[in-house]
């Protein structure tokens, strides 16, 4: 069960995608997120999912991988499926039994909130799948950079998230462990309401705590014995550069940008 | 030969909530590490072997006495970073000390930190990798890696600092036998090829053995220090301090008991085998 979470997972490579500068590819997940969010008809969410599909295709990142990222959050894709079936106002009504009216509209409302929020969630799976965290870390605390004249702790922050992110594979194997030791002595997970499962988890989310503390604080020993004394006078051993393979994407990017803005002023 | 490390006269104890004192680990345990050697710090749990080594590089600091290491004090806050570069430390879980999810960037942590320009610290991570024998695995997930690699990757992470010494602190513990015979033959060919001092904490005695010098510390104090042959032929003291010497002293001295007359510095298989087939066919 736990293993299906991906999120933060990355897939080594050397596709087109994995070797684009991660400060690109993560405005280019932002331009993708605002051009999802400005996309307003059929042809507008072609243009998008034209850019998700040519995306996937050159990352060389498999179907398998994508459609499992997608599993977890398959409930909230249904309930907003079905909530928009039935509570969108329409006049081309397909057949109405009990009170329940079906409309054209409704049907077209709840698959582009479906697909909507599917091509988000693949989007920005496509970034973690194809930039190794430390390289998200690392473009995400340079295009940040200009807030450390805010006195926000920009490096600080990114430090925190490329361990988080680190540890996730560590501590989902541990959690698998605590819960086949509270099985094995009795613990019972399945059964009961959901109070009972709800305070099942207490032995498990116990045991976990104390040893994510226990690692944290080894991690800081072993970070401090390596010289870790924070941002300051700090350099990278992978440099972040842009090539000309950036300039190309942005000026996809922009396209697909313009061209569903395009559509959505036109009305096309 | 320089000493590496000078302890004199240490005394510590960890702090307490309570304003009177805690039980000191140590009281005034005085020792010294030359450079170049090969050092095995033996101990039962709890005799302070851990606390000790991490004096060596300033993470603990002295209630009394001194410690220096390359002739600067850990009490001095402007040696701590000159300290520690050239202290390396590795520890149990090699879990715990990898920091990035990609091998080459865990392995670059400590150069960054260094503030060192990007084109050495690619050097310096190649080599250090190559040290190890993990160059294959620089684009790998630590996590996908087993325990004796993933530890291999936490020594190419501390040697890519080029320290003068390295510590390590039981890094076998948690490694089934291939992954302790690798992190073994990296830990004596970087003392053999690189001449880096080497402080190895232990449970196993046949790595103990491996070892030029062996310290045995018992509740803070040392009760033994010398050649492995030395220290592990006082099979006695070893089983007072709840300790075992290595099976093949063990196997003698059982047989001595019987009334034989077998000698106790045989501390590899083949001569303790050739001792007492020597003792059959006479």
């Amino acid at each position: 069960m736990l293993k299906d979470i991906t999120l933060g997972q990355y897939f080594p490579g050397n596709s087109v995608v994995h070797r684009l500068d991660p400060r690109t590819k993560l405005l280019m997940v932002v331009v993708y997120i605002v051009a999802l969010f400005c996309a307003d008809n059929w042809l507008s969410y072609g243009v998008v999912f034209a850019f998700l599909a040519i995306s996937i295709y050159i990352s060389k990142i498999s179907l398998k991988a994508i459609t499992r990222g997608l599993k977890p959050v398959l409930f909230i894709v249904i309930f907003t499926g079905v909530l928009n079936l039935f509570f969108t106002e329409g006049t081309h009504v397909i057949f109405s039994v009990f009170g329940i009216t079906l409309t054209w509209e409704a049907l077209e409302r709840a698959f582009f909130m479906v697909s909507r929020i599917m091509m988000l969630i693949t989007g920005t799976f496509l970034l973690t799948y194809t930039t190794s965290p430390i390289a998200l870390t690392d473009g995400l605390e340079s295009l940040l950079n200009p807030l450390k004249k805010l006195h926000l702790p920009v490096h600080e922050l990114s430090m925190m998230m490329c361990i988080a992110l680190r540890f996730i594979p560590t501590l989902i194997e541990e959690t698998d462990k605590i819960i086949s030791a509270q099985k094995a002595r009795g613990a019972d997970f399945e059964t009961g309401n959901l109070m009972q499962r709800a305070k099942a988890l207490v032995p498990i989310l116990v045991p976990l705590f104390i040893s994510a503390f226990r690692r944290a604080d080894e991690l800081a020993v072993a970070m401090e014995c390596r010289c870790y004394q924070g941002g300051e006078g700090r350099t990278k051993m992978k440099l972040l550069r842009y090539h000309r393979l950036d300039l190309y994407t942005f000026g996809f990017g922009a396209c697909m940008l313009v061209v569903v803005f395009a559509l959505r002023s036109f009305g096309l | 030969m320089s000493q590496a490390i000078v302890v004199e006269d240490l005394a510590y104890r960890y702090p307490t909530l309570d304003q009177d004192a805690g039980t000191y680990v140590f009281k005034d345990l005085n020792l010294e590490i030359k450079q170049g050697s090969f050092v095995a710090l033996l101990g039962s749990n709890g005799s302070g072997k851990s606390t000790l080594a991490k004096h060596f590089n300033a993470i603990l600091l002295p209630c009394g006495g001194s410690v220096s290491v390359y002739g600067m004090n850990t009490q001095e806050e402007e040696h701590l970073i000159p300290i520690r570069r050239n202290v390396g430390m590795v520890f149990q879980n090699p879990d715990n000390q990898i920091v990035a999810n990609v091998v080459d960037e865990d392995v670059a942590f400590a150069p960054e930190n260094l503030g060192i320009s990007s084109p050495e610290i690619r050097q310096r991570v190649d080599n250090a990798l190559k040290h190890v024998g993990m160059y294959e695995y620089r684009e790998h997930a630590p996590h996908l890696l087993s325990g004796g690699q993933k530890q291999r990757v936490a020594i190419a992470g501390v040697i890519a600092m080029e320290p003068q010494c390295i510590v390590l602190d039981e890094p076998t513990a948690m490694l089934d036998p291939k992954g302790r015979r690798e992190v073994m033959e990296t830990v004596r060919k970087l003392n053999r090829e690189k001449g880096i001092t080497v402080v190895l904490i232990t449970h196993h005695m046949d790595e103990a053995a491996q070892a030029e010098r062996v310290v045995v510390l018992h509740n803070g104090v040392i009760k033994a220090d010398g050649a492995p042959k030395e220290v592990f032929s006082q099979v006695e003291l070893l089983h007072d301090l709840g300790l075992a010497a290595p099976e093949t002293v063990e196997l003698c001295y059982e047989l001595d008991k019987q009334g034989y007359d077998l000698p106790l510095d045989l501390l590899d298989t083949e001569s303790c085998a050739q001792t007492l087939y020597d003792l059959l066919k006479a």
